[in-house]
């Protein structure tokens, strides 16, 4: 069964439109990210999920049942929010209450339903307390065992850890983790700007950009074989090293030649394009390596040096592109600005990006993919 | 504006002394800055202190020497009438009338006569040589006697006039008086009868249609807002023909009396609602939306969320307007004179105030004594809650 | 004490009636459209009828108040002008006529004008004054606080507190108003005051400005101190003195707070009329609009079409600063 299921779902505010139809199918019992750029509408589609925005257009399904007119109160989910939202007037055993005591549970219910949570969380010395007695952690915390003890079919956090410091930033997520374990059956959507935070508690990741979904796929999925040019630039830091080229010669292996005339042969297939067709070529940094003048395909000069112990990130200009390549290099290099570097690149890590911005190589695995009608084995990865 | 030039008692304040001190260290600019301020404030407070200083004066002494020279013993000329002439005894051949012309033992008195022509004749302890033989003495303790060869006749006392140093007196006279007598307690209850509710209800209201307006969705919401704002400005007076108008239609429809206290807590209530709205929604419209809506996904309804979330939160800003609603009504004389009957039992203290200012004019005593009666709750109100007045009212003008 | 009694028992019934309504009303919609015990589906079709219906429900009293006590006074003032004493027979416009006709009217419209002039002028102005001087003061709270407090004195009682110091003894006895007294003490000769035509209007705005000016001050003060530092920083280094830099530099941008102190005076100064009735009841030439309306709804029985005539004027020289109101408040809400 689905978790979620979206389906062309369109929001107008006015005759703006923010939501140009998103599909999505969310597994039961998965942790879903959604990551994008600001103001492309993640939060908007949050909230659409969890009611508290109308949909203007498409369906929207929770666990096989349509919601559209359902309201909030009644769609069975929690929600985390970004400022805590708890009741300041309440302690927090009558914050984490308050859902209960509305849908008139017994009293004994109840308090068993607090404290389990409240242990979950370790707030059980807390409960007494005031909201603004808490630190800030202690106060997210509350906000997610208010929404726990709800046993809700559908968890939702809007940037959750966004006010918190760095340290408690770490130690939430691990909670969170934590949580997800311990609610298998329940579904997470988690709406965040912070990649790592992405990457490490997702199950699948959803990129949106400009009211659109870009792609849908494991962290490693959107790491290693990013549908475009938008993701492949979102996902990960530094973002990829973006340079013009020209493809020479098309096949499973596409031939392509760089600015300066350097030619490279990568397993990228390319059999349906035309031979001179100008590409983008995509590389991270930490695919790049230094190498000798000879065997370089790009050179240029040092702009700016990081220096940050167990890597060494450096920044160059190069004849081959417009824009600064930047280079991850293990360890610690001893170079300074002006220095002329030469840099080559794995060939098997390039991605190539047609006019469009459509990866050729995800293009062509989703060809296969539709040509075979195979189900391709689940590529994640539990290392994460 | 006001012609005070000096002030008169502005050094024994701790605060103003303590101020002083430190900034004639500093600038003459700031000691200017001071000095203006203790001004001020005088000029502002000294109309209410009089008021309260004389209040607790002698209503003798309140009616002919200023309040600010009450701390200073006053010289007042006096008439008293001697004891009757049934008092009278007889010592040696003459007949004597003794007796005090004031039981006040702090009284000196420094000059005598026996006739409103010559009131202060003669000094203490000389003996007024009168008509007939008769003699007058009094001492300065104010004893005096009376002596004549033949009896005194008549029902009444003889006049004495005389003139005396007077100490400062004060007292809660007037205040028994004007509370025993001038139906003012009785007025006292009657406003806090209109007072209370008046206050409570529009709250109530305007807290649930503020709540409405700022999250509930609904068609017309913009407008409505506007529709008070607009009404914010509409003069009472306005109202008052039409209503009147109509209360005695429906109290001669029904049969029951147009002026009653429900329909004063009505009529404060319709005209206290805009500002009440207007000063709720202000609040309420910026509280957090992620509160709301977290309650919305916890599955309370709007009722729910109001009572339950709204309420407890907009505490200070319904302080502030009970505040002002409460000081408006108390205060109010227009809508009490044209709603309420005149009788003793539905006159409140501004009426009442208003009816002794025709009546008692001149009688200081009455009146400043019932204006500080009617001011005493208000003011309390004020200095105690002053923090939830302020707020209200910048909530209400500054972004 | 039986009245004590019954008072207390009417107060509560008033005030839980009003209660009453919000939950009965509530609880009646929830059994029109119930949310426990029927089908999912018909829950949420329910909650959602519900949360149509119940902003009406929750605005339905406050819309009612409004619309009896304000928007119908407004419309029926205006039809009840046109019609003559006992409000039966039209007669046109002749109430208006016989307004401009009336000396008492146009002595009111002046002396209205002048308090119009006056009053929020003085208060703003001293308001801002004090506002400034009191923020340079340690002790300014306790200051501020003693400015402000006539705004809890009825404008009864502050007639009295000034009929006190406006008290006119006649010559040769000792003064004990306040005013005469110092004006004898500095060598001038006592005067009745209140009765002296042309100042006694002035003498009667004061007590609207001593009440007045704290409510200024108090806003002021807040609009002041919400003043950016750094723009006053920027003027200390640009060589501005003090005076340059509270007119020029601070005064521009409070502007629009004192623009509301100075159009919420003008709406108190059109409907006072407590001060007046106290003080002189209109005679020797201080009438104002909103005592003599008040004058012609009792005099004689009452001449409910002359005061209703009244009564538009007021409302129609209020009209500017309502649709100035909203413009501010609609301007505000989209600032948000
Ligand atoms: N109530 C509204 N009325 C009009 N437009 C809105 C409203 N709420 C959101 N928008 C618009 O919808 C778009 C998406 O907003 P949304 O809050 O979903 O962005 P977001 O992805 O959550 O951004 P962020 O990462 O900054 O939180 C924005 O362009 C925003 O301006
Ligand atoms: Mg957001």
């Amino acid at each position: 069964m689905t978790g979620v299921k979206l389906s062309n779902i369109r929001k107008s505010y006015a005759r703006n439109e923010v939501l140009h139809g998103i599909d999505l199918e969310i597994e039961l019992g998965e942790f879903v990210v959604f990551v994008g750029p600001s103001g492309c509408g993640k939060s908007t589609l949050l909230r659409m999920i969890a009611g508290l925005e109308s949909i203007s257009d498409g369906e929207m399904y929770i666990e096989g049942a349509l919601v559209n007119h359902i309201p909030a109160s009644m769609r069975g989910t929690a929600m985390v929010f970004q400022t805590y939202a708890l009741y300041p007037h309440m302690t927090v055993y009558d914050n984490m209450a308050f859902a209960m005591r509305i849908a008139k549970e017994s009293k004994e219910v109840i308090d068993e339903k607090v404290h389990q949570a409240a242990e979950l969380l370790q707030l059980t010395e807390y409960l007494g307390r005031l909201p603004k007695a808490l630190s800030g952690g202690q106060r997210q915390r509350v906000a997610i065992g208010r929404a726990i003890v709800r046993s809700p079919k559908v968890f939702l956090f809007d940037e959750p850890l966004s006010n918190l410091d760095a340290a408690l930033r770490v130690q939430t997520r691990i909670e969170i983790a934590n949580l997800k374990e311990n609610m298998p059956g329940t579904t997470m959507i988690y709406v965040t700007h912070d990649q790592v935070e992405a990457m490490t508690l997702a199950d699948r990741i959803v990129v949106l950009s400009a009211g659109k979904v870009e792609q849908f796929g494991s962290p490693l999925e959107l790491y290693t074989n990013p549908a475009n040019l938008f993701v492949a630039r979102f996902i990960g830091s530094p973002a990829m090293n973006i340079l013009p080229v020209v493809l020479e010669q098309s096949g499973p292996h596409s031939l392509i030649r760089f600015t300066s005339g350097k030619t490279l042969s990568v397993p990228v297939a390319s059999e349906l394009m035309e031979e001179g067709a100008e590409l983008q070529l995509g590389i991270r940094s930490e695919d790049l390596l230094l190498s000798d003048k000879l065997n370089a395909l790009l050179s240029g000069e040092v702009q700016f040096v990081e220096s940050l112990g167990e890597m060494t990130l450096i920044h160059v200009k190069c004849k081959e592109s417009d824009s600064i390549i930047v280079a991850k290099l293990v360890g610690i290099i001893e170079l300074h600005k002006g220095q002329t570097v030469h840099l080559s690149l794995m060939a098997d890590k390039v991605h190539l990006f047609n006019t469009e911005g459509h990866s050729l190589r995800y293009l062509d695995q989703q060809s296969c993919d539709a040509g075979q009608q195979a189900e391709q084995p689940d590529l994640v990865t539990d290392n994460v | 504006m006001v012609t005070v030039t000096k002030p008169l008692s502005s050094t024994d304040s701790p605060y103003q002394s303590r101020g002083l001190l430190s900034t004639l260290r500093r600038s003459p600019l700031t000691l200017l800055t001071h000095l203006s301020v203790i001004v001020i404030v005088v000029m502002w407070t000294l109309p209410t202190a009089g008021l309260l200083i004389s209040s607790l004066r002698d209503k003798e002494q309140l009616a002919v020497s200023g309040w600010w020279t009450s701390l200073s013993p006053s010289t007042q000329r006096l008439m008293v009438r001697s004891v009757p002439p049934d008092a009278q005894l007889e010592e040696g051949g003459r007949y004597v009338l003794r007796g005090k012309v004031s039981d006040d033992q702090a009284l000196q008195v420094l000059a005598f006569g026996w006739s409103s022509r010559e009131p202060a004749a003669y000094a203490v302890g000389d003996v007024a040589q009168m008509r007939k033989g008769q003699t007058l003495s009094i001492s300065s303790n104010g004893e005096y006697e009376l002596s004549s060869p033949e009896p005194f006749s008549g029902a009444r006392g003889k006049r004495l006039f005389y003139t005396a140093k007077i100490p400062p007196r004060f007292g809660l006279d007037n205040y028994r008086e004007v509370l025993t007598t001038g139906g003012i307690g009785q007025s006292f209850i009657n406003s806090l009868t209109v007072t209370i509710p008046a206050t409570v209800i529009p709250i109530l209201i305007a807290a649930f249609a503020a709540y409405a307006l700022s999250w509930m969705a609904m068609p017309g919401r913009g407008l409505l807002i506007a529709l008070i704002v607009g009404l914010l400005v509409v003069p009472l007076q306005m109202s008052l023909i039409p209503l009147l108008r109509m209360y005695n239609q429906i109290g001669s429809t029904f049969g029951v009396d147009a002026k009653s206290y429900l329909g004063i807590w009505l009529a404060h209530t319709g005209f206290g609602l805009p500002l009440a709205i207007y000063l709720l929604r202000n609040y309420i419209a910026n509280l957090p939306k992620e509160i709301i809506e977290s309650a919305r996904v916890d599955g309370a309804n709007d009722f729910e969320i109001f009572t339950r979330i709204i309420l407890p939160l907009s505490f200070p800003a319904l302080a502030s307007f009970a505040i002002f609603q409460f000081l408006w009504v108390w205060n109010d004389l227009l809508v009490a004179t044209v709603f309420l009957g005149t009788g003793e039992q539905q006159m409140v203290l501004t009426a009442r105030l208003r009816e002794m200012l025709g009546s008692y004019g001149g009688n200081w005593e009455v009146l400043t004594a019932s204006a500080f009666v009617s001011m005493a709750v208000p003011l309390l109100v004020f200095f105690s809650l002053q923090r939830y007045l302020v707020r209200g009212l910048l909530s209400g003008s500054v972004k | 004490m039986t009245h004590l009694l019954s008072s207390l028992v009417i107060m509560l019934l008033g005030v839980a009636a009003c209660g009453f309504y919000f939950v009965f009303s509530n609880w009646l919609l929830l059994r029109i459209f119930p949310v426990r015990r029927v089908s999912l589906q018909q829950q949420a079709v329910n909650i959602q009828r519900a949360a149509l219906i119940r902003p009406w429900l929750f605005l339905a009293p406050a819309l009612g108040f409004l619309g009896l006590y304000l928007v119908y006074p407004v419309v029926e003032s205006v039809r009840l002008s046109l019609f003559d004493r006992g409000g039966d027979a039209f007669v046109g416009v002749a109430n208006y006529r016989w307004l401009f006709a009336s000396e008492e009217f146009q002595e009111s419209l002046l002396n209205n004008l002048l308090w119009l002039l006056v009053v929020p002028a003085c208060s703003t102005f001293l308001g801002l004054v004090i506002a400034a001087m009191t923020d340079k003061v340690r002790w300014g709270n306790i200051a501020k606080s003693l400015v402000f407090m006539p705004m809890a004195i009825s404008f009864i009682g502050a007639s009295i507190i000034w009929k006190f110091i406006y008290e006119y003894r006649g010559e040769g006895s000792e003064q004990i108003g306040l005013l005469n007294a110092v004006v004898e003490y500095l060598g001038g000769t006592a005067q009745p005051w209140i009765t002296l035509h042309f100042w006694n209007n002035l003498f009667l705005m004061v007590i609207l400005v001593w009440i007045q000016t704290g409510f200024a001050m108090v806003i002021l003060s807040a609009a002041l101190r919400g003043i950016p530092e750094e723009t006053v920083e920027a003027a200390v280094l640009d060589g501005a003195n003090g005076v340059q830099i509270f007119f020029k530099i601070m005064i521009p941008q409070i502007w629009s707070t004192i623009a509301v102190v100075w159009t919420t005076i003008t709406i108190t100064v059109l409907k006072v009329f407590d001060i007046v009735l106290a003080m002189t009841n209109g005679q020797w030439k201080t009438q104002v609009l909103a005592n003599m309306m008040y004058d012609w709804m009792f005099r004689g029985g009452g001449d409910f079409g002359r005061g209703a005539a009244i009564a538009v004027i007021i409302m129609v020289a209020v009209i500017p600063v309502m649709i100035w109101n909203i413009r501010q408040a609609n301007a505000q809400m989209e600032g948000r």
